[in-house]
């Protein structure tokens, strides 16, 4: 298909990986931020074709993995409510709260159901007008447009059975929690093309000003990866700090000017608890208090629960670069895809997932 | 959660007050909403997310890259790292 089949071309992805060879003389730690771009370097073998001076270490962008334990258990607790019809996507249903998940909450009984789009859950509450049904609002800026629209369209068509559980985050904030911490190895990052498809890429400058590191747009197809390290690299070994777009087709420095409206008009600024990484101030979305009538929280009185997180995994050092899965002991060993311990394995973005399931 | 697809509009219509559109994923067909990408016309390519147009793709800026990475590789052929004689 096009747009997809040129962009995974064998000789070229080859040829660009040649080209990154040709220009590194010396070591660099890279991060690309989104599990999804995690996922595309591990499966295509990318991170074994890279000289070996360039290390890529994983971002926290995985939306599932970063989504906190108190918000997991808040949406139990309305799932388990009879006469809910609680709607997610469907990463969501597999990652343990405290104790259970929301397809134990649906073998039990619970009316948990799976949706492509927010606006799946919209036309669930016009067909069930005598049922309450809640949306799992989760995820990063790319989320965020279809999450908002869920809502303002609930409000155009009168709905007063339709409110949405939010858990949104944002990446610059995640980033400059990692740049700021007296821990950082990041010297470079591969930013996360859809994310800036929304959002544009007008907010990193002034990151990149601050912490005097390079940031380039990346997608997600093998050769716009590889396109990503070699714009990165070249920054790099010219010690020249720029925020450059290597995904051009997609991306513009503005971004998507309607997305970003309605996102302000429903959502403002709050502070987040990542899970596996703690509070990062002014990380996250949530509802304007004027869409209060649509938070499921205030809705459904699970504002006062308040879970602690176990520290038994390394999820929070995987997600913010410090640690790769391997060196986590229980990898591979107490926590498998099948029983994972974390978010990071239960994830299908989750860095120790794309480790286990490919073989690292 | 974040592996926005493209797809190929094929077509255009309202519903409920939002501009949706039948969108081809080279052969597998899903609804998609076009509000945030209201220029967007049949036969425009868009990366689709949750059920959501985020992005119409430049197909300009699609073959100025493409054109610039198979330089990068043809370089590497020239070089040739050995010959086959």
């Amino acid at each position: 298909m096009k747009y997809v089949t040129e962009y995974r071309d064998a000789a070229l992805v080859k040829g660009v990986i040649e080209e990154i060879h040709r220009t590194v003389t010396r070591p660099w730690t890279l991060m690309e931020i989104c599990g999804g771009q995690t996922h595309a370097i591990v499966r295509h073998g990318i991170d074994q074709l890279l000289p070996k001076e360039i290390e890529l270490v994983h971002g926290p962008g995985c939306p599932v993995c970063v989504t906190p334990l108190e918000l997991i258990d808040k949406a139990l607790a309305i799932a388990s409510q009879p006469n809910v019809i609680f709607c997610s996507y469907g990463d969501m249903l597999r990652v343990p709260g405290s104790g259970r998940d929301l397809f134990s909450v649906k073998a039990q009984g619970g009316d948990v159901r799976v949706v492509y789009s927010p606006l799946d859950a919209v036309a669930l509450a016009q067909k069930n007008p005598d049922k309450q049904v809640v949306f799992f609002a989760i995820g990063f800026e790319t989320t965020a447009p279809a999450n908002v629209m869920s809502v303002l369209q609930a409000q155009r068509l009168g709905l007063t059975n339709f409110s949405v559980l939010v858990s949104h985050v944002r990446v610059p904030p995640a980033m400059s929690a990692i740049l700021g911490s007296p821990h950082n190895r990041v010297q470079g990052f591969l930013l996360a093309g859809h994310v800036n498809a929304v959002m544009g890429y007008h907010e990193y400058p002034p990151l990149m000003e601050q912490f005097q590191i390079p940031m380039v747009v990346t997608g997600f197809e093998p050769l716009d990866i590889v396109q990503g390290i070699l714009k990165t690299a070249q920054l790099l070994e010219a010690g020249k700090v720029e925020v450059a777009n290597a995904y051009q087709r997609a991306v513009t420095f503005d971004g998507l000017k309607p997305a970003q409206a309605a996102i302000e008009k429903v959502f403002c600024e709050c502070d987040r608890t990542w899970r596996g990484i703690g509070m990062i101030p002014m990380s996250g979305w949530c509802l304007r208090p004027e869409f209060d009538s649509f938070n499921a929280e205030k809705r459904f009185n699970v504002g006062d629960i308040h879970t602690e997180e176990s520290s038994l995994c390394i999820a929070g050092q995987i997600l913010q670069g410090l640690k790769k899965p391997h060196d986590c002991p229980a990898f591979g060993k107490e926590c498998t895809t099948e029983n994972p311990l974390g978010a990071t394995m239960v994830s299908s973005e989750g860095a120790c997932a794309a480790y286990y399931k490919y073989g690292r | 959660m974040c592996l926005g697809v493209p797809g190929k509009i094929v077509e255009i219509n309202d519903k409920s007050g939002l501009k949706m559109a039948r969108v081809d994923f080279g052969g597998l067909f899903r609804e998609a909403c076009l509000d945030y990408v209201p220029e967007a016309q049949v036969g425009d390519y868009c990366v689709i997310h949750v059920g959501f147009a985020i992005s119409i793709l430049s197909e300009s800026e699609a073959m100025e890259t493409l054109d610039l990475l198979k330089q990068i590789a043809d370089i590497e052929e020239e070089l040739g790292p050995e010959p086959t004689s």
